[in-house]
């Protein structure tokens, strides 16, 4: 069942009804009915692995809280687990990645594997992160253990969250999940609100600028220069409003039943520096990856060791940067990788980890910079910095859509081929987009730059429920109508996926 | 204070409703144009004067009889509920549409749509179920005869169908925004351009002979209602020489109205009587008749539909000075076309290749 | 104490680290800084911080990185 759908919306309907009709202890095992019967929808198969991952963490977690801490066994059954699940993910998602590479490899030998086509369980990359984070913390002692099995399973299944997360933490989340909830008008109009905000940014923006990014993401040879360019800021766009529109909907279908799961994205196109925009872009993500990953690493004793050797080597300045450089480019493969098995989604990460790591190097010399030349506080020098990190992540973009080997290329000649002469006489108009399409998308990106800066103060809902109720009427209602007519949606269209959905 | 919350609520539902009707109404294609198939089943209900003969099927019975010809030459008066594609469950559900306006004596159906039992395309289950009105038959007829990508809440909606037309508005759009004008005489589709048959492809072996089951269950479920309303029901296969009518599914009709002695008019089988002439009673080369063919073929009925117990109306003076009025429309019409194709060698509204 | 005031001048000689407690809501320490500052704790203090323990909570002023070093000292 996807989110753009009359299934869901009718599933929708009909569970909140029922939700606020039967009292509120059950609540929570009406939606966890639910979110097994979302999850059976989209492949019944999935939900094997779903099962295997709830169960795994569950009964682990449980165990290893009884061990005290210091027992090797306890170790042990951390390490099982987590080998587990990441075991099903990577061999899930990443077979075929392996065996791909192991081909080309081989090809001189004339050897090759046959791909395999196994099936990969909707939002696996989202729950097992999810149930893994849950499973760490009870290791590390931070959280105590569930013992009732199936509140941990609805916080595993949770169904609007479970396709394309935002990832949660249990401590954050299981409160709200049993606490039970009475019915509230405002509530649910609010949540409402959010979903059409979200439908709004999906179908109206990203499914209508999709096939001027696609069209020319995928011909490197064909399109250089100017092109260069506007694929892509249409990219950036596509993939903002694809994704923070399926959050917002998530987001908006939780309020629905009263639970405010995590923020996933804070401004991040108002960030001044591109670690700022990391932390405001997909944060529960990078949240999750900061925590159990980079720390972690960048801690670990062996890293520690390295660290030492290297300082009595190179000296100190070398050896306090070793945890994290190496933490750093483990991160980022991690990021890469997660995004999608293959070598395109790796670069991509290692470019941003690189990004980073040069800024940081340069962090000293940027604030002395800043001290000496006060206009550096200027709106004006805050404007420049926010177009450059968005000119940044959108470059860094490059190495995710196109080949490595084409990236240097086409991004060389974005400066020596710029030519907007070349967009005269309707050949923009040829991309899969029409005229007709562009004016609805200026307009759309400009009320999503607009709403982007009215909420930096107050957020929109906020905002909207100080207006009059007339002019909140044709503002909602006027976004209402905007996706109804200008929704891509329906008869002859092929309903895309959401791009964030099989990670 | 509640009163107004009340008052408050339902302006806004007023203006909710309202302003939907009202883009429903202006994004809803108004087949005005080029492709006027999609106006034919609406026009039914704007008809009030009853009918002896409804004529049922796809394209076959909407383009190659023609009623004001029927009633010209003996007095009958037809109705042709016939759509492009029109399957045999959608036959049946027009004629039960049809039975809560009146009850004909007589019912001809075309049933070349056997070979066809699933829908191929569906804008054209829209231009056949988007025009009838609702009723339980539209309803199942509905849910009967969608195809598996199309959802039932766009035919309650229609706007959810057409949203994306916002881009195609034309002026007819606004034209015929309340009203369109009438584009079939009693039906039938008039066209007065000649294009002579010419080579068609090779007849090839059919691959299933066998008509589908859930043909043969609608079938039954026409010849049923007909029997209980007693209404005389006839079949009925165009001169039409491409697609092929296959000899082994002729022999399925005539098996089948051997069973139930249901007559079954093959003009397939008697172009000679009729008279046709492939060089100049066809517009598209042999697939469909033009007015002159479509005459021919009415003449060619008349005799057989009076033998099956329909009556010549042509004394009864009501009904004559109504006729009229038909008969002066599609004369004009016809004229027109013969005038227009006669100096161009084209019709201009269908300049554009158009099959079905 | 005066030693993780001079470690942490080493990543940012110009903030007031006795009465600053928004360091990392400021960015004074971002995660990377945090590793850097904890590498050096390790390598000049001899004391290591378990990862569970980096948490912003944790990092808010030079008190608090004290006390964490303190605990962590302990264990």
């Amino acid at each position: 069942m996807l989110l753009v759908s009359y299934q869901f919306l009718l599933f929708l309907a009909v569970l909140v009804i029922l939700y606020y009709l039967i009292p509120k202890k059950f609540q929570w095992i009406l939606m966890f009915t639910a979110g097994l019967l979302f999850y059976a929808c989209g492949g019944p198969g999935g939900l094997v692995f779903v099962l295997v991952t709830v169960l795994s963490t569950w009964g682990l977690a449980l165990s290893i809280s009884r061990i005290p801490k210091g027992e090797k066994k306890r170790k042990s059954l951390f390490i099982l687990g987590l080998l587990l699940n990441a075991g099903i993910l990577a061999v899930l998602k990443y077979t075929n990645f392996f065996l791909q590479n192991i081909n080309t490899l081989l090809e001189p030998q004339g050897v090759s594997f046959s791909y395999v086509n196994w099936l990969l369980p909707l939002g696996i990359s989202y729950y097992t992160f999810q149930s893994v984070g849950y499973f760490t913390d009870v290791y590390l002692g931070k959280t105590e253990p569930e013992k009732n099995l199936g509140h941990y399973a609805l916080f595993v299944t949770f169904f609007p969250q479970m396709v394309q997360g935002p990832i949660s933490r249990y401590d954050e989340l299981k409160d709200q999940l049993f606490k039970g909830y009475t019915y509230d008008s405002r509530r649910i109009r609010s949540g409402l609100l959010r979903m059409l905000w979200g439908y709004f940014k999906k179908l109206v923006v990203a499914d209508r600028i999709a096939p001027l990014a696609i069209t020319i993401a995928q011909a490197p040879e064909g399109f250089g220069g100017i092109w260069v360019w506007i694929g892509m800021v249409s990219y950036t766009i596509w993939m903002y409003s694809d994704f923070t529109g399926g959050i917002d909907i998530v987001l908006g279908v939780a309020e629905l039943f009263g639970i405010a799961l995590p923020e996933n994205f804070d401004h991040p196109f108002f960030s001044k520096s591109l670690a700022e925009f990391w932390r405001r872009w997909h944060m529960s993500l990078m949240r999750w990856l900061r925590e159990y990953i980079f720390f972690p690493i960048s801690m670990s004793k062996s890293v520690g060791k390295l660290s030492q050797k290297a300082r009595k080597v190179f000296g100190k300045n070398m050896g306090r940067r070793v945890p994290l450089y190496i933490a750093s480019i483990v991160t980022w493969f991690v990021t890469g990788i997660w995004h999608g098995a293959s070598w395109n989604f790796v670069c991509w990460g290692m470019a941003n980890c690189i990004a980073l790591l040069i800024s940081q190097e340069l962090s000293s010399w940027s604030k002395k910079f800043r001290k000496t030349h006060t206009w550096t506080e200027s709106n004006a020098y805050g404007c420049f910095e926010v177009v450059r990190t968005f000119l940044i992540f959108c470059m860094l973009e490059m190495f995710e859509y196109y080949p490595f080997s084409s990236v240097f290329r086409l991004f060389v000649s974005m400066f020596t081929e710029f030519d907007p002469r070349q967009l005269i006489g309707g050949a923009l108009f040829n991309m899969g987009i029409t005229i007709q399409d562009f004016t609805i998308l200026i307009l759309s990106v400009a009320l999503m730059v607009w709403t982007g800066f009215v909420s930096l103060k107050t957020p929109m809902r906020e905002w909207l429920s100080k207006r009059p109720a007339w002019i909140r009427f044709i503002l909602v209602y006027g976004l209402f109508l905007c996706v109804l007519i200008f929704g891509i949606y329906g008869q002859g269209y092929d309903a895309s996926q959401f791009i964030y959905n099989q990670f | 204070m509640d009163s107004k919350k009340y008052t408050r609520f339902f302006i806004a539902a007023l203006i909710i409703a309202g302003s939907l009707t009202a883009l429903t109404r202006l994004l809803v294609p108004k087949y005005m144009g080029q492709v006027t198939e999609g106006a034919f089943i609406g026009e039914y209900y704007e008809d009030k004067s009853s009918h002896d003969l409804l004529i049922l099927g796809d394209c076959e019975a909407y383009e190659n009889i023609s009623p004001v010809a029927l009633w010209k030459e003996y007095g009958i008066t037809s109705w042709i509920r016939g759509s492009a594609q029109q399957l045999i469950p959608q036959s049946y559900y027009l004629l039960e549409d049809t039975l809560r306006y009146e009850t004909p004596k007589a019912v001809l159906l075309s049933i070349s749509a056997m070979q066809q039992i699933e829908q191929v395309s569906e804008t054209y289950n829209r231009m056949t179920l988007d025009g009838m009105q609702w009723s339980d038959a539209k309803l199942m007829a509905i849910k009967n005869t969608m195809m598996p990508e199309e959802h039932f809440i766009e035919y309650v909606f229609p706007l959810l169908r057409f949203h994306s037309r916002w881009s195609d508005l034309s002026e007819d759009d606004l034209k015929y925004y309340f009203h369109g004008e009438p584009t079939t005489h009693n039906g039938y589709y008039l066209r007065a351009d000649v294009r002579p048959a010419g080579e068609f492809p090779e007849e090839r072996r059919v691959r299933n002979p066998e008509f589908e089951a859930k043909g043969y269950e609608y079938l039954d479920k026409i010849r049923e209602l007909c029997d209980k309303n007693g209404i005389k029901l006839m079949f009925f296969k165009a001169p039409s020489l491409y697609p092929v009518w296959h000899e082994e599914w002729n022999m399925q009709i005539e098996d089948y109205a051997g069973t139930y002695g249901i007559p079954y008019i093959n003009a397939l089988k008697d172009i000679e009587k009729t008279g046709i002439d492939f060089d100049t009673d066809t517009y598209d080369g042999g697939l469909h008749m033009n007015v002159y063919g479509a005459e021919k073929v009415s003449s060619y009925l008349g005799p057989m539909l009076l033998e099956a117990g329909l009556q010549d109306h042509r004394n009864e003076p009501e009904l004559a000075v109504l006729w009229k009025e038909k008969e002066n429309r599609y004369e004009a019409d016809k004229a027109a076309q013969t005038k227009e194709f006669a100096e161009k060698g084209y019709l201009a509204k269908y300049a554009g290749e158009y099959t079905h | 104490m005066e030693e993780l005031i001079e470690i942490l001048k080493d990543i940012d000689p110009d903030v007031d680290y006795e009465t600053c407690d928004t360091l990392v809501e400021d960015g004074v320490l971002t995660s990377f800084e945090m590793v850097m500052l904890v590498t050096d704790i390790n390598q000049r203090m001899g004391v290591s911080i378990a990862p569970e323990d980096i948490l912003p909570e944790n990092f808010s002023s030079a008190k608090k990185i004290y006390e964490l070093i303190q605990k962590s000292r302990g264990e």
